[in-house]
């Protein structure tokens, strides 16, 4: 092996000629990883999460809406029902994941834009954590919930009535007079989306470029 | 072979009708000859069901049209949803009323402010409720009311429904003949009723020519301000007629208003020194004096200055209002009640109580006669009368009792008969005559009402585009309608179906009103209200309609003891608590009690009431509302949430220590 630290991990270069002659071969990569950083900065200002809640004095329902960065919808309204089971204000959950959010989603973006330019199998270790970036946003979630739920206030007026429970992050669920209907928002839909995108983007890339480092080893560098 | 075949078909049939049936109508198959059976159980005619159908509302849908209705002397107005003729609320005026809080800590001052030379005077006489209006049409946004006891205004905003001004009227009580709007609401008109000297001071009978007065006001409504503004109304002098009811012009009458006038005989009674009674004296001569007034004339005279300032307020005296030209009179059927002008403003109705006629002033006659001077002579006070021929277009023979107008979309008139208890049906001529099968100016058709009816409320039926649908008769008498209740009886208002032509008019829903006494009433396409459902933010003050300073704030609760001996207490409430719910004070107190409801549900509204004190205060979703009082008595009073507001209502309460001396 020879050359730079830098050449070994952006690997070989495509010519302005290879480049013309296999648009296709050596495009799609690029253009699969645009496409996802497209989906993620767009799921940003979409909803992530819904939670909709039924009771029979609420004929419209209660509708709670997760942003990456913010809660929207009748969040009081739900506090205020939340206090009588000594549930915390939904706002204190996942504060620092709502802080970082936007960070994050910036992060991912760059870390894409570099994978563009990496040639070797290297631009896997910076599309991975995005790709599972939908699944840890759920299990998050469910770590949220499951904290808020089991973590009740002893205090609080029906604690006697309303044991400790894990309320359901995806699906349906119930307590007292209301059914609880969680579902995923479409932000968190194009996310999952983006991760498809980025794993096809890693098999065209391995397809394009895989051959390419192969021959620079079999001829011993450059 | 065949027939059996066909009869295996036939019950093929009907077992897929059964089971259609069973999949349409849900678990229970009702078919319309259960509809029958219960019919006939109870004794009802198709023309029971009929209206059954039209007027029923099922759980969860809505009224098409709401009625504001006046409530007599309770002082409030009532809004009643048609065709269903629920009654949905009533609103708080003049009159306390404790599930509103009004006048128990909460608008007291707006209370005071009407207060007859400052005597505390805690009950009204509401009679003509007014919406506003923009070219002649309801727009949603204001409703005005009158007083009649005391000559009072009320204004109340539509996006609460709360009351937010009463005016008092500077210069005399009484003012049957108010409220009424000019088409765009930039006046609203309180016509008077019983002649008084200026500011009611004392002055005998026997000067009642000479120093009784008759007079109309203008209020400016600064729209806005959501206000009157007082500083820019006027008043113009009247004979010592009773001015009465009145409306104003529009279309082609824009400009000027309408005024009906009663005891124009100037009859002052004296029954026990042997005089004739008013109702005979003022019944004597054969017609009263209809008041022309052109309002925009009369806007440009007070803004020119010509008013002469009396009891602080400004007053284009009756000299002036002949010599500027502003004011006509023109004999009417004596002792009317109802002046209405058509959705056009080309013709004006009057109905005399005594006279069995409709007259039928031409507004284009009208003006023809004021400009060529075609006058019969000039009344005792100077005031010129146009000839009676020369200004009515047609006099209809209705029926005994007329009293007022309304109006169809179709080119009919409506009118209440209070001695026949029956409302009658008749055509309009000129313009309004096309495509229908009656000849114009004619009787139609009388339907008979139950009984002795006073107003009439036509759907938008006094606007320029009046809907027709519903008439609803507002009967001052029920006897037999409804279950005895004691010798006082409900009011009986009964919804009239006038969709169809012709004698097809029927009586579909009796509503007794059994809490007050409404008398005119005016119906309004529900979607063109605007109602807040919750206060627009929390910590909201109706009274500014905006957030208040001093509305306590979730986590800024506290009690503030004053260097001059005065406390506030800065609480919040939401279900189920009250924070703080300990509020120690000392006797002698004076406790400013702030409270701002947080919650942001529909219809999360809690109840205060403080025990001893005499407060009770409603706040609804996100209002602020403020009580003052002073904490004379020592002791321990539980104050408490009186909404059943939550599960847990009955444990939302505090304690209010107050420390002896």
């Amino acid at each position: 092996m020879s050359g730079t630290l830098r050449d070994r991990i952006l690997g070989p270069r495509v010519t302005p000629i290879m480049a013309r002659t296999h648009s296709l071969r050596f495009g799609t990569p690029g253009i699969l990883l645009l496409v996802a950083r497209v989906l993620l900065l767009v799921s940003l200002f979409l909803p992530y999460w819904h939670m909709e809640l039924q009771a029979p004095q609420y004929p419209d329902g209660l509708h709670m809406t997760a942003y990456l960065n913010s809660l929207s919808g009748d969040v009081a309204e739900i506090d205020g029902l939340n206090h009588y089971i000594g549930m915390r204000s939904l706002y204190e959950a996942a504060q620092f994941e709502r802080t970082v959010g936007v960070f994050v989603m910036i992060a991912f973006v760059v870390m894409l834009e570099l994978a563009a330019y990496i040639h070797t199998r290297w631009a896997v270790l910076l599309v991975a954590p995005v790709v599972f970036f939908p699944i840890v946003f759920l299990i998050d979630l469910q770590l949220w919930m499951r904290h808020f739920g089991l973590n009740l206030d002893p205090d609080a007026p029906l604690s006697s009535a309303v044991k400790p429970f894990v309320p359901t992050a995806l699906g349906k669920g119930g307590i007292g007079q209301f059914v609880t209907i969680a579902t995923p928002g479409i932000g968190l839909y194009l996310a999952c989306g983006a991760s498809l995108v980025l794993i096809a983007a890693l098999f065209f890339h391995r397809r394009a470029y895989l051959p390419l480092v192969r021959a620079q080893a079999a001829s011993g560098g450059a | 072979m065949l027939s059996t075949s066909r009869s295996r078909y036939r019950a093929g049939l009907v077992s897929m009708f059964c089971v259609a049936g069973l999949c349409c109508s849900g678990v229970l198959a009702q078919t319309m000859r259960d509809v029958e059976a219960v019919a006939r159980e109870r004794g009802l005619s198709t023309a029971d069901l009929m209206a059954a159908a039209k007027t029923f509302v099922p759980s969860g849908e809505k009224d098409e049209y709401i009625m504001f209705a006046s409530s007599g002397h309770a002082g409030h107005v009532f809004a009643i949803g048609l065709p269903s003729m629920r009654l949905l609320r009533s609103i708080a005026v003049f009159t306390p009323e404790s599930w509103q809080g009004w006048g128990f800590g909460v608008g007291d001052d707006i209370l005071a402010e009407g207060f007859p030379a400052g005597k505390p005077n805690l009950w009204g006489d509401t009679h003509h409720p007014a919406l506003s209006e923009t070219n002649g049409d309801y727009d949603g946004e204001w409703l005005f009311i009158n007083d009649k006891v005391n000559g009072r205004v009320g204004v109340i905003d539509l996006r609460d429904w709360e009351t937010k001004q009463i005016l008092k009227n500077p210069l005399t009580l009484s003012n049957h003949g108010g409220t009424f709007v000019t088409p765009n609401t930039e006046y609203i008109i309180e016509g008077g009723h019983f002649a008084l000297p200026w500011g009611i001071e004392h002055v005998p009978i026997d000067r009642y020519k000479e120093e009784y007065k008759g007079s109309v006001t203008l209020w400016k409504f600064d729209r806005r301000r959501g206000r009157i503004d007082k500083d820019q109304s006027f008043a113009i002098e009247l004979p010592p007629y009773w001015q009465d009811l009145s409306d104003a012009g529009k279309g082609v009458s824009d400009g000027y208003f309408f005024m009906n006038s009663l005891n124009t005989e100037l009859a002052t009674g004296g029954t026990l020194e042997g005089k004739p009674p008013i109702e005979a004296g003022a019944s004597r001569n054969a017609t009263d004096f209809l008041h022309i007034i052109n309002w925009k004339k009369a806007e440009e005279v007070y803004k020119a200055g010509k008013v002469k300032v009396i009891e602080g307020f400004p007053v284009i005296t009756l000299e002036t209002a002949v010599a500027e030209n502003l004011l006509h009179i023109t004999p009417e059927p004596r002792s009317p009640h109802g002046v209405d002008v058509a959705p056009k403003g080309d013709f004006i109705v009057v109905s005399g109580k005594l006279d069995p006629h409709v007259t039928i002033y031409s507004f284009e006659k009208i003006k023809r006669a004021i400009d060529n001077k075609t006058f019969s002579g000039a009344d005792a006070f100077g005031v010129p009368i146009l000839d009676f021929d020369s200004v009515v277009e047609a006099r209809i023979e209705v029926g005994l009792g007329p009293l007022h107008t309304q109006f169809g979309p179709d080119g009919y008139a409506y009118t209440s008969l209070y001695l026949d208890s029956a409302v009658a049906r008749w055509t309009l001529g000129g313009s309004y005559a096309t495509g229908r099968r009656e000849p114009s100016w004619t009787l139609v058709h009388k339907t008979p009402v139950q009984y002795n009816v006073g107003h009439i409320a036509v759907a938008e039926g006094d606007t320029v585009n009046p809907d027709g649908k519903y008439l609803v008769s507002l009967n001052k008498w029920s006897v037999d309608r409804f279950l005895p209740t004691g010798p006082l009886l409900p009011q009986n208002l009964q919804l009239i179906d006038i969709s169809g032509s012709g004698t097809n008019m029927p009586v579909i829903y009796d509503m007794p009103m059994g809490v007050g006494e409404p008398h005119y009433a005016q119906i309004i396409k529900a979607d063109k209200l605007k109602s807040w459902t919750v206060y627009p933010q929390v910590g909201w003050d109706p009274h500014t309609q905006n957030i208040h300073p001093m509305a306590p704030k979730r986590g800024n609760e506290r009690i503030q003891r004053n260097d001059d001996g005065t406390v506030d207490v800065y609480m919040t409430v939401i279900r189920s608590h009250f924070k703080p719910d300990h509020i120690t004070v000392k006797q002698g107190d004076r406790v400013r009690w702030h409270m701002t409801n947080l919650e942001r549900a529909v219809d999360a509204t809690h109840g205060f009431g403080v025990p001893m004190f005499n407060i009770t205060a409603s706040l609804e979703p996100g209002e602020y509302v403020m009580v003052e009082f002073t904490a004379d008595t020592p002791g321990t009073f539980p104050f408490y949430c009186t909404e059943f507001c939550s599960a847990l209502h009955l444990e939302m309460m505090g304690y209010l220590f107050v420390e002896p001396k």
